[in-house]
C-alpha cells in the first residue's frame, strides 16, 4: 500500500507544472543557474531513473536530504513526528471516551428523548469542521475567557531545549521532573485535542450505538437481566465489552480521519507537527519532504492497522491467528 | 394549507425521527441553493465592493454581520461564496461518482487482472487520510476552481468503486444476468441495462454523504491556503483570513463563515441520514 501511494505521487508531482529549482531560485534566475541546479539534485535523468533511485532509498530508510534546506528528511520528520503523535494520542483519548460512552448510553435509552438527543449531537458534531471548532474553542476559551492558551506547544516562559529528549513533551518533563513545564504543556495540549477529540467522537457515538444495540438484543444479555444482575453494571460491563471489539476495529481505520484532523489542527493551533511541515514543504515545493511525510503517514496508518490486529487477540482471546 | 401538510406528517408518524431529519436537511439545502443561485435578492453589497462602510464594524445595522478588514460585508460574501463551494462540491461528487462507479462496474464485470490492480490501488487510496492526499493533489495541480474540484474528486473514487465492485461481483451471479447472457445480450447491455440500474440506488446515499464531506474538504483546502485565487469568494478562504483577526476579538469573521460550513454540511448529512434509513427499512429496528 505504502509503495502504491508513493508512485502514484512521484508520479503525479513530477508530472504537474513548476518545478522546486525555479521556486527555489526565485522566478528570474537566469537559464544556466537553473540547469547546474537541476545537474546538481539529478532532477535531468530519465524519470524512471529517478524513481528507482528513490525506491532504493526509501528501502534504506533514507528519505533522501531536503531540496530547500540542507538538512535531512528524516530528521525533520523526527522532530516534528512527536509532536503529532501527542496531539492524536489525547484527542483519540478524547474521543473514544465521549463518543463510546454516549454511544452506549444511548444505546441503552433506545428511542427516548436521550437517545434523540445524543443521535443528534452525533450528526451535529460530525458536520462542524475541525478547524472552526478549533477556532471557536480558541474564541471562548482562549480570547472572551482568557484561561488557556491558543498557540504552540509551550508558553513563552518554558524553554523546550531544558527538557527535550524524545520530543513528547509529557514524557520529557516527567523525566527530567520539571513539573511547572510539565503543567504548561499539559495546558497548551487541552484546546487542540479537545478540538479534535470532540468532532471525532461523532462517528464513535454512532459505531457504539449500532453495536451495543445488537448486543444488549444478546441472548446472554437477557439471561444476566434474569439472573438480576443490576442494568448498569450489564449494559457498561457485559455489553459494552463484547461490543468493543467492532469499535476497535473501526478505530483502525478512523487513524486516516484523526490523521487528516491533526493536519488541521495544528494548522490552527500553530502547532508544530507533521502537518504544518507538510504544509510549509509544500509552500516551498520540496519533495522530497513531501514525499517523506507522506510515506510516513502511510506508515503510520499502515502500522496502527497492525496494532489494532494485535490487540484483536489480546482483547478477544477467541480470536487466534 | 395544513391539507398540504398533512402527507408531510404521516410520513412523519410513519418514519419517525428519520423522516425529520431529511426534511430539515432537505430544507437547509434547498435555502442554501436559492441563495447561490439567486444571490442579488439576499446580498445587500457587492462581494468585492471595498466602500461598504468602516472596516471590521461588528454586527448590526446595514451590515447584518459585519465587515471586514477591507471594508466588505461579511454577509455579502457569505451569500456570493455558497456558489463557490456549491459548485466545487456538487461537481466533485458527480465526477468521483462516475468514475468510481464505472471502474467498479468494470472491474467487478470483468474479474481478472485488471481487478486485481484496480483493486488494489482503490484500497491503498481508500485507507490513506483523504484529506492529506488532496492537500497533496491540490499542491501539485495548483490553484483553480477545476484543479481544486480535480484534487476533491480523486480521494472519494475508491469509495464508489468498493461499493459497486463489491455489488457488481454478487449481482453478476444472479440468474436474470446469466438469462441475458444466454439470450445472447453483449456485455455492454448486460452491464448497463442489467446491472447498472441495480447498483445505482445504493450510491444515492453515499452521494449525498459524499458531498457534505466534499464541503468540509474543500473548505479545509482553501482555509489551508491552497486551492483557489484570492479574486474567488470563498467561505473557507474568509475563515483563513478571520483567524487572523481572532486574537484582537473580531470574532464575526470566523463565526459565520465556519457556521455556513457546518450548516451546509449538515444539510447533506442530515439528507442522506434519512435517506438511507428510509429506504434501508431493515434499519429502522434499531
Amino acid at each position: 500500500m505504502v509503495l502504491i501511494l508513493l508512485s502514484i505521487l512521484f508520479v503525479v508531482l513530477r508530472l504537474t507544472p513548476g518545478d522546486p529549482v525555479s521556486a527555489m531560485l526565485g522566478g528570474h534566475a537566469p537559464e544556466r543557474v537553473i540547469e547546474q541546479k537541476k545537474e546538481e539534485l539529478g532532477l535531468n535523468r530519465p524519470m524512471v531513473i529517478q524513481y528507482l533511485d528513490y525506491l532504493w532509498q526509501v528501502c534504506r530508510l533514507d528519505l533522501g536530504e531536503s531540496m530547500v534546506f540542507k538538512q535531512r528528511v528524516t530528521t525533520a520528520i523526527a522532530e516534528k513526528l512527536p509532536a503529532t503523535i501527542e496531539l492524536t494520542f489525547f484527542g483519540l483519548i478524547i474521543t473514544l471516551f465521549l463518543g463510546v460512552f454516549m454511544g452506549a448510553y444511548a444505546a441503552d435509552r433506545r428511542r427516548q428523548i436521550q437517545d434523540s438527543a445524543i443521535r443528534l449531537y452525533g450528526i451535529v458534531v460530525y458536520c462542524i469542521p475541525v478547524y472552526w471548532m478549533g477556532l471557536m474553542l480558541q474564541l471562548i476559551f482562549g480570547i472572551w475567557l482568557d484561561i488557556l492558551p491558543i498557540a504552540g506547544r509551550t508558553g513563552p516562559r518554558v524553554f523546550a531545549s531544558t527538557f527535550e529528549k524524545t520530543g513528547f513533551y509529557i514524557l520529557d518533563t516527567i523525566l527530567v521532573r520539571d513539573f511547572s513545564a510539565l503543567g504548561d504543556v499539559m495546558i497548551h495540549l487541552i484546546l487542540p485535542s479537545f478540538t479534535l477529540g470532540l468532532v471525532l467522537s461523532g462517528i464513535f457515538v454512532r459505531l457504539t450505538r449500532a453495536n451495543m444495540l445488537d448486543v444488549l438484543r444478546a441472548d446472554y444479555i437477557i439471561a444476566a437481566e434474569a439472573r438480576g444482575i443490576r442494568h448498569r453494571k450489564i449494559v457498561y460491563k457485559h455489553a459494552l465489552k463484547n461490543a468493543f471489539i467492532p469499535i476497535l476495529t473501526m478505530m483502525g481505520l478512523q487513524v486516516a480521519l484523526l490523521m487528516a484532523g491533526a493536519v488541521l489542527t495544528e494548522t490552527t493551533f500553530s502547532w508544530p507537527g507533521m502537518g504544518r511541515l507538510l504544509l510549509e514543504r509544500i509552500y516551498l515545493r520540496d519533495y522530497p519532504t513531501i514525499q517523506g511525510t507522506i510515506i510516513v503517514f502511510a506508515l503510520i496508518v499502515a502500522s496502527v492497522s497492525l496494532i489494532v490486529d494485535i490487540i484483536y487477540a489480546i482483547v478477544d482471546p477467541r480470536i487466534r491467528y | 394549507m395544513a391539507r398540504g401538510l398533512s402527507p408531510l406528517m404521516r410520513m412523519g408518524k410513519k418514519y419517525g425521527l428519520e423522516w425529520w431529519i431529511l426534511l430539515i436537511g432537505a430544507v437547509i439545502i434547498l435555502a442554501i441553493i436559492i441563495m447561490a443561485i439567486f444571490p442579488g435578492a439576499f446580498a445587500p453589497f457587492n462581494p468585492h465592493d471595498q466602500n461598504t462602510g468602516p472596516q471590521l464594524l461588528p454586527p448590526g445595522g446595514s451590515h447584518l454581520m459585519g465587515t471586514d478588514n477591507l471594508h466588505r460585508d461579511v454577509w455579502s460574501r457569505i451569500v456570493y461564496g455558497s456558489q463557490t463551494i456549491m459548485r466545487i462540491a456538487i461537481l466533485a461528487a458527480i465526477l468521483s461518482s462516475f468514475s468510481g462507479i464505472s471502474l467498479g462496474l468494470i472491474s467487478g464485470f470483468s474479474g481478472g487482472i485488471l481487478d486485481r490492480i484496480l483493486s488494489l490501488i482503490m484500497d491503498s487510496v481508500y485507507v490513506f487520510p483523504g484529506l492529506i492526499l488532496a492537500i497533496a493533489f491540490a499542491a501539485m495541480f495548483g490553484p483553480g476552481v477545476f484543479n481544486i474540484t480535480l484534487a476533491v474528486a480523486v480521494i472519494y473514487i475508491p469509495t464508489y468503486f468498493r461499493l459497486v465492485r463489491g455489488q457488481t461481483l454478487s449481482i453478476k451471479e444472479e440468474l436474470y444476468v446469466e438469462a441475458a447472457r444466454s439470450i445472447g445480450a453483449s456485455s455492454f447491455t448486460i452491464l448497463w441495462k442489467y446491472i447498472f440500474p441495480n447498483v445505482i440506488a445504493t450510491t444515492v446515499v453515499v452521494f449525498t454523504l459524499n458531498v457534505a464531506d466534499a464541503i468540509m474538504i474543500e473548505a479545509a483546502l482553501t482555509y489551508l491556503g491552497l486551492g483557489l485565487p484570492p479574486s474567488i469568494v470563498d467561505w473557507g478562504m474568509d475563515l483563513a483570513m478571520g483567524k487572523k483577526f481572532l486574537p484582537s476579538g473580531q470574532w464575526w469573521l470566523i463565526t459565520f463563515p465556519g457556521a455556513m460550513i457546518s450548516i451546509l454540511a449538515l444539510g447533506f448529512t442530515m439528507l442522506g441520514e434519512g435517506l438511507a434509513e428510509i429506504l434501508n427499512p431493515r434499519l429502522l429496528e434499531r
